[in-house]
Protein backbone atom coordinates (compact mmCIF):
# COMPACT_ATOMS: atom_id res chain seq x y z
CA UNK A 1 0.00 0.00 0.00
CA UNK A 2 1.18 3.58 -0.24
CA UNK A 3 2.37 5.00 2.53
CA UNK A 4 0.37 8.19 1.84
CA UNK A 5 -2.26 6.32 1.92
CA UNK A 6 -1.45 4.13 5.12
CA UNK A 7 -1.02 7.74 6.35
CA UNK A 8 -4.38 9.11 5.72
CA UNK A 9 -6.27 5.21 6.75
CA UNK A 10 -4.21 5.75 9.78
CA UNK A 11 -5.16 9.32 10.26
CA UNK A 12 -8.58 9.36 10.26
CA UNK A 13 -9.38 6.11 12.01
CA UNK A 14 -7.01 8.12 14.92
CA UNK A 15 -9.29 10.84 14.31
CA UNK A 16 -12.49 8.86 14.18
CA UNK A 17 -11.64 7.24 17.93
CA UNK A 18 -11.08 11.30 19.28
CA UNK A 19 -14.85 12.11 17.77
CA UNK A 20 -16.34 8.85 17.83
CA UNK A 21 -17.70 9.49 21.91
CA UNK A 22 -17.99 12.88 21.26
CA UNK A 23 -20.82 12.59 18.42
CA UNK A 24 -22.20 9.72 19.17
CA UNK A 25 -22.81 10.02 23.26
CA UNK A 26 -25.70 11.15 24.48
CA UNK A 27 -24.72 11.85 28.13
CA UNK A 28 -28.11 12.53 29.17
CA UNK A 29 -28.50 9.10 28.92
CA UNK A 30 -25.89 7.85 30.44
CA UNK A 31 -26.69 6.79 33.85
CA UNK A 32 -25.21 7.86 37.05
CA UNK A 33 -23.44 4.35 37.29
CA UNK A 34 -21.56 4.80 33.98
CA UNK A 35 -20.84 8.13 34.63
CA UNK A 36 -19.02 6.80 38.17
CA UNK A 37 -17.16 4.81 36.20
CA UNK A 38 -16.06 7.28 33.58
CA UNK A 39 -14.57 9.49 36.51
CA UNK A 40 -11.76 7.04 36.58
CA UNK A 41 -10.97 7.11 33.40
CA UNK A 42 -7.52 8.88 33.84
CA UNK A 43 -6.90 6.69 36.57
CA UNK A 44 -7.82 3.31 34.38
CA UNK A 45 -5.75 4.89 31.59
CA UNK A 46 -2.47 6.84 32.25
CA UNK A 47 -0.64 3.71 34.42
CA UNK A 48 -0.64 1.67 31.49
CA UNK A 49 1.60 4.57 29.80
CA UNK A 50 3.26 4.89 32.85
CA UNK A 51 4.00 1.43 34.13
CA UNK A 52 5.53 0.00 31.17
CA UNK A 53 7.82 2.89 30.57
CA UNK A 54 9.41 2.81 34.25
CA UNK A 55 8.75 -1.19 34.62
CA UNK A 56 10.44 -2.42 31.37
CA UNK A 57 13.70 -2.08 29.66
CA UNK A 58 14.33 -2.12 25.96
CA UNK A 59 14.00 -5.70 26.06
CA UNK A 60 10.62 -5.69 27.26
CA UNK A 61 12.20 -7.31 30.65
CA UNK A 62 11.20 -6.33 34.15
CA UNK A 63 13.94 -3.91 35.46
CA UNK A 64 16.35 -4.23 38.69
CA UNK A 65 14.78 -2.74 41.77
CA UNK A 66 18.02 -0.48 41.52
CA UNK A 67 17.00 0.94 37.88
CA UNK A 68 16.97 4.79 37.66
CA UNK A 69 13.65 4.36 36.47
CA UNK A 70 12.67 3.11 39.34
CA UNK A 71 14.43 5.37 41.79
CA UNK A 72 12.93 8.49 39.89
CA UNK A 73 9.53 7.09 39.52
CA UNK A 74 9.60 6.51 43.82
CA UNK A 75 10.97 10.14 44.43
CA UNK A 76 8.46 11.64 41.87
CA UNK A 77 5.61 9.98 43.94
CA UNK A 78 6.83 11.06 47.39
CA UNK A 79 7.60 14.66 46.07
CA UNK A 80 4.51 14.39 44.32
CA UNK A 81 2.27 13.33 46.82
CA UNK A 82 3.70 16.01 49.51
CA UNK A 83 4.05 18.96 46.29
CA UNK A 84 0.46 18.27 45.28
CA UNK A 85 2.28 19.81 41.90
CA UNK A 86 2.53 18.63 37.99
CA UNK A 87 5.88 20.43 36.97
CA UNK A 88 7.41 19.88 40.76
CA UNK A 89 6.26 16.20 40.43
CA UNK A 90 7.77 15.59 37.05
CA UNK A 91 11.11 17.92 37.61
CA UNK A 92 11.67 15.95 41.19
CA UNK A 93 11.89 12.45 39.07
CA UNK A 94 14.13 13.86 36.06
CA UNK A 95 16.29 15.17 38.67
CA UNK A 96 16.74 12.19 40.50
CA UNK A 97 17.21 10.06 37.57
CA UNK A 98 20.16 11.78 36.41
CA UNK A 99 21.57 12.08 39.82
CA UNK A 100 21.58 8.27 39.62
CA UNK A 101 22.58 8.09 35.90
CA UNK A 102 24.99 11.01 36.15
CA UNK A 103 27.03 9.98 40.07
CA UNK A 104 26.88 5.53 39.85
CA UNK B 1 -10.67 40.09 29.64
CA UNK B 2 -13.52 37.84 28.35
CA UNK B 3 -14.38 34.91 29.98
CA UNK B 4 -13.59 32.95 26.45
CA UNK B 5 -9.70 34.98 26.11
CA UNK B 6 -9.52 33.99 29.56
CA UNK B 7 -10.31 30.25 29.70
CA UNK B 8 -8.38 29.71 26.51
CA UNK B 9 -5.21 31.24 27.80
CA UNK B 10 -6.26 29.55 31.48
CA UNK B 11 -5.94 25.74 29.34
CA UNK B 12 -2.51 27.74 27.31
CA UNK B 13 -1.32 27.99 30.92
CA UNK B 14 -2.24 24.74 32.97
CA UNK B 15 -0.68 22.41 29.72
CA UNK B 16 2.37 23.84 29.27
CA UNK B 17 4.18 21.79 32.85
CA UNK B 18 3.01 19.08 30.29
CA UNK B 19 5.16 20.30 27.34
CA UNK B 20 8.12 19.57 29.00
CA UNK B 21 8.51 16.09 27.83
CA UNK B 22 6.31 16.89 24.30
CA UNK B 23 9.08 19.46 23.02
CA UNK B 24 12.28 16.67 23.44
CA UNK B 25 9.67 13.79 22.57
CA UNK B 26 8.28 15.99 18.93
CA UNK B 27 12.22 16.42 18.41
CA UNK B 28 12.97 12.75 18.43
CA UNK B 29 9.75 12.07 16.24
CA UNK B 30 10.96 13.81 14.00
CA UNK B 31 14.55 13.18 13.88
CA UNK B 32 13.88 8.92 14.00
CA UNK B 33 11.48 9.43 11.06
CA UNK B 34 14.25 11.04 9.13
CA UNK B 35 17.06 7.89 10.30
CA UNK B 36 13.92 5.09 9.58
CA UNK B 37 14.28 6.62 6.00
CA UNK B 38 11.03 8.11 5.32
CA UNK B 39 11.71 12.03 4.73
CA UNK B 40 10.70 15.09 5.84
CA UNK B 41 7.15 15.31 4.02
CA UNK B 42 5.97 11.72 5.52
CA UNK B 43 7.82 12.14 8.72
CA UNK B 44 5.79 15.63 9.35
CA UNK B 45 2.61 14.50 7.34
CA UNK B 46 1.71 12.38 10.57
CA UNK B 47 2.34 15.52 12.43
CA UNK B 48 -0.55 16.77 11.42
CA UNK B 49 -2.73 13.89 9.81
CA UNK B 50 -2.33 11.47 12.81
CA UNK B 51 -1.14 14.24 15.78
CA UNK B 52 -0.45 11.32 18.31
CA UNK B 53 2.87 10.94 19.25
CA UNK B 54 2.45 7.32 20.47
CA UNK B 55 0.47 6.35 17.40
CA UNK B 56 2.68 7.74 14.80
CA UNK B 57 5.98 5.97 16.11
CA UNK B 58 4.08 2.99 16.72
CA UNK B 59 3.35 3.88 13.07
CA UNK B 60 7.50 4.36 11.62
CA UNK B 61 8.43 1.44 13.97
CA UNK B 62 6.15 -1.28 12.31
CA UNK B 63 6.82 -0.64 8.75
CA UNK B 64 10.48 0.28 9.06
CA UNK B 65 10.39 -3.47 10.41
CA UNK B 66 9.03 -4.57 7.28
CA UNK B 67 5.41 -4.78 8.68
CA UNK B 68 2.26 -4.59 6.71
CA UNK B 69 0.48 -1.53 6.15
CA UNK B 70 -2.49 -3.25 7.37
CA UNK B 71 -0.72 -4.11 10.61
CA UNK B 72 0.82 -0.87 11.10
CA UNK B 73 -2.98 1.02 10.51
CA UNK B 74 -4.07 -1.36 12.96
CA UNK B 75 -1.86 -1.17 15.50
CA UNK B 76 -1.38 2.24 15.24
CA UNK B 77 -4.99 2.61 15.27
CA UNK B 78 -5.77 0.51 18.59
CA UNK B 79 -2.79 2.34 20.30
CA UNK B 80 -5.29 5.23 19.85
CA UNK B 81 -8.29 3.98 21.05
CA UNK B 82 -8.05 5.17 24.41
CA UNK B 83 -9.44 8.56 23.36
CA UNK B 84 -12.76 6.78 23.00
CA UNK B 85 -12.67 6.75 26.81
CA UNK B 86 -11.54 10.06 26.78
CA UNK B 87 -14.24 11.43 24.46
CA UNK B 88 -16.78 9.92 26.71
CA UNK B 89 -15.94 11.89 29.59
CA UNK B 90 -15.78 15.14 27.96
CA UNK B 91 -19.22 14.88 25.51
CA UNK B 92 -21.04 15.32 29.16
CA UNK B 93 -19.65 18.47 29.43
CA UNK B 94 -19.20 19.27 25.59
CA UNK B 95 -22.74 18.16 24.12
CA UNK B 96 -24.01 21.34 23.94
CA UNK B 97 -21.82 22.47 21.52
CA UNK B 98 -22.40 22.63 17.71
CA UNK B 99 -20.86 20.18 15.13
CA UNK B 100 -18.13 22.48 14.25
CA UNK B 101 -17.14 22.60 17.83
CA UNK B 102 -17.45 18.87 18.60
CA UNK B 103 -15.51 18.41 15.30
CA UNK B 104 -12.89 20.75 15.47
CA UNK B 105 -12.09 20.40 18.93
CA UNK B 106 -12.17 16.32 18.70
CA UNK B 107 -9.22 17.03 16.60
CA UNK B 108 -7.33 18.70 19.78
CA UNK B 109 -8.07 15.70 22.15
CA UNK B 110 -4.92 14.39 23.29
CA UNK B 111 -3.92 12.80 26.19
CA UNK B 112 -2.66 16.08 28.05
CA UNK B 113 -5.50 18.20 26.73
CA UNK B 114 -8.36 15.87 28.42
CA UNK B 115 -6.08 15.27 31.63
CA UNK B 116 -6.31 19.39 32.11
CA UNK B 117 -9.68 19.56 30.18
CA UNK B 118 -11.70 17.15 32.85
CA UNK B 119 -10.12 18.69 35.59
CA UNK B 120 -11.48 22.05 34.34
CA UNK B 121 -15.06 20.29 33.36
CA UNK B 122 -15.55 19.12 36.67
CA UNK B 123 -14.77 22.05 38.50
CA UNK B 124 -16.70 24.24 36.23
CA UNK B 125 -19.42 22.19 34.95
CA UNK B 126 -21.50 25.32 34.71
CA UNK B 127 -19.11 27.99 32.63
CA UNK B 128 -20.68 28.55 29.65
CA UNK B 129 -17.47 28.81 27.56
CA UNK B 130 -16.09 25.96 29.39
CA UNK B 131 -14.30 24.72 25.86
CA UNK B 132 -12.11 27.23 25.35
CA UNK B 133 -10.40 25.84 27.69
CA UNK B 134 -10.03 22.80 26.29
CA UNK B 135 -9.04 24.72 22.97
CA UNK B 136 -6.77 26.34 24.49
CA UNK B 137 -4.56 23.25 26.07
CA UNK B 138 -5.35 21.94 22.79
CA UNK B 139 -3.69 24.74 20.27
CA UNK B 140 -0.78 24.84 22.53
CA UNK B 141 -0.07 20.95 22.39
CA UNK B 142 -0.79 21.22 18.46
CA UNK B 143 1.23 23.92 17.99
CA UNK B 144 4.16 22.77 20.28
CA UNK B 145 4.12 19.43 18.44
CA UNK B 146 4.37 21.06 14.54
CA UNK B 147 7.46 22.80 15.54
CA UNK B 148 9.49 20.14 17.25
CA UNK B 149 9.04 17.59 14.82
CA UNK B 150 10.16 20.20 12.36
CA UNK B 151 13.20 21.11 14.38
CA UNK B 152 13.75 16.75 14.72
CA UNK B 153 13.41 16.80 10.89
CA UNK B 154 16.02 19.82 9.97
CA UNK B 155 18.36 19.27 13.00
CA UNK B 156 18.07 15.70 13.36
CA UNK B 157 19.35 13.99 16.71
CA UNK B 158 19.95 16.81 18.63
CA UNK B 159 18.42 15.43 21.73
CA UNK B 160 21.25 13.71 23.89
CA UNK B 161 20.29 9.80 24.63
CA UNK B 162 22.10 10.38 27.69
CA UNK B 163 19.86 12.21 29.27
CA UNK B 164 17.13 9.48 28.94
CA UNK B 165 14.33 12.04 28.31
CA UNK B 166 12.09 9.93 27.09
CA UNK B 167 11.70 8.96 30.86
CA UNK B 168 9.83 12.60 31.41
CA UNK B 169 6.35 11.19 29.49
CA UNK B 170 5.82 8.35 32.33
CA UNK B 171 6.47 11.45 34.87
CA UNK B 172 4.19 13.43 32.98
CA UNK B 173 1.83 11.20 33.32
CA UNK B 174 2.12 10.09 36.82
CA UNK B 175 2.49 13.39 37.91
CA UNK B 176 -1.55 14.26 36.50
CA UNK B 177 -2.34 11.16 38.78
CA UNK B 178 -0.75 12.62 42.12
CA UNK B 179 -3.72 13.84 43.29
CA UNK B 180 -5.39 10.87 42.81
CA UNK B 181 -2.83 8.47 45.11
CA UNK B 182 -4.86 9.94 48.05
CA UNK B 183 -8.12 8.24 47.06
CA UNK B 184 -8.39 4.45 47.56
CA UNK B 185 -10.65 3.57 45.08
CA UNK B 186 -8.42 5.32 42.38
CA UNK B 187 -5.39 3.55 43.96
CA UNK B 188 -6.65 0.32 43.12
CA UNK B 189 -8.18 1.30 39.30
CA UNK B 190 -3.83 2.49 39.40
CA UNK B 191 -3.13 -0.85 40.23
CA UNK B 192 -4.86 -3.08 38.50
CA UNK B 193 -4.31 -0.93 35.04
CA UNK B 194 -0.59 -0.95 35.77
CA UNK B 195 0.04 -4.09 36.47
CA UNK B 196 -2.29 -5.60 33.71
CA UNK B 197 0.09 -3.51 31.40
CA UNK B 198 3.06 -5.25 32.05
CA UNK B 199 1.45 -8.96 32.13
CA UNK B 200 -0.64 -7.92 28.43
CA UNK B 201 2.78 -5.67 26.99
CA UNK B 202 2.94 -8.20 24.30
CA UNK B 203 -0.77 -8.62 23.74
CA UNK B 204 -1.09 -8.42 19.62
CA UNK B 205 -1.12 -4.74 18.04
CA UNK B 206 -0.12 -3.24 20.87
CA UNK B 207 -3.63 -3.50 22.41
CA UNK B 208 -1.94 -3.32 26.61
CA UNK B 209 -3.17 0.08 26.86
CA UNK B 210 -6.89 -0.07 26.21
CA UNK B 211 -6.82 -4.01 27.40
CA UNK B 212 -5.47 -2.39 30.74
CA UNK B 213 -7.74 0.38 30.90
CA UNK B 214 -11.22 -2.16 30.10
CA UNK B 215 -10.04 -4.57 32.64
CA UNK B 216 -9.01 -2.32 35.40
CA UNK B 217 -12.80 -0.04 34.60
CA UNK B 218 -14.19 -3.22 34.96
CA UNK B 219 -12.83 -4.18 38.43
CA UNK B 220 -14.10 -0.96 39.89
CA UNK B 221 -17.27 -1.56 38.18
CA UNK B 222 -17.15 -5.17 40.36
CA UNK B 223 -16.27 -3.73 43.24
CA UNK B 224 -18.67 -0.90 43.45
CA UNK B 225 -21.65 -3.43 42.88
CA UNK B 226 -20.17 -5.38 45.34
CA UNK B 227 -20.08 -2.61 48.25
CA UNK B 228 -23.51 -1.42 47.38
CA UNK B 229 -24.25 -5.47 48.08
CA UNK B 230 -23.33 -5.13 51.47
Amino acid sequence: MNIWISIIIAGIINYLSRLGSVLLIKPERLNENTKKILSYVPSAVFPAIIFPAVFLNESNAIVQINDPKIIGFIVSIIIGYLSKSIITTIISGLLSYWLVIFLF
Amino acid sequence: MSKKTENLFKGFYDVSPLLLPVVPFGIIFGAIGIELGFGPYITYATSIIIFSGASQIVFFQLLSNGASSIIAITSSSVVSTRHLLYGAVVVQYLSKLSLTWKIFLSYLLTDQSFAVSQEFFKKNPNDEYKHYYLLGAGLTLWTIWQITTIIGILLGSIVPDELGLTFTIPLTFLALLINYFRKIDHLFVILISGLSSIIFYDAPFKSYIIISSLLSLTAIFLLIKFKKKI
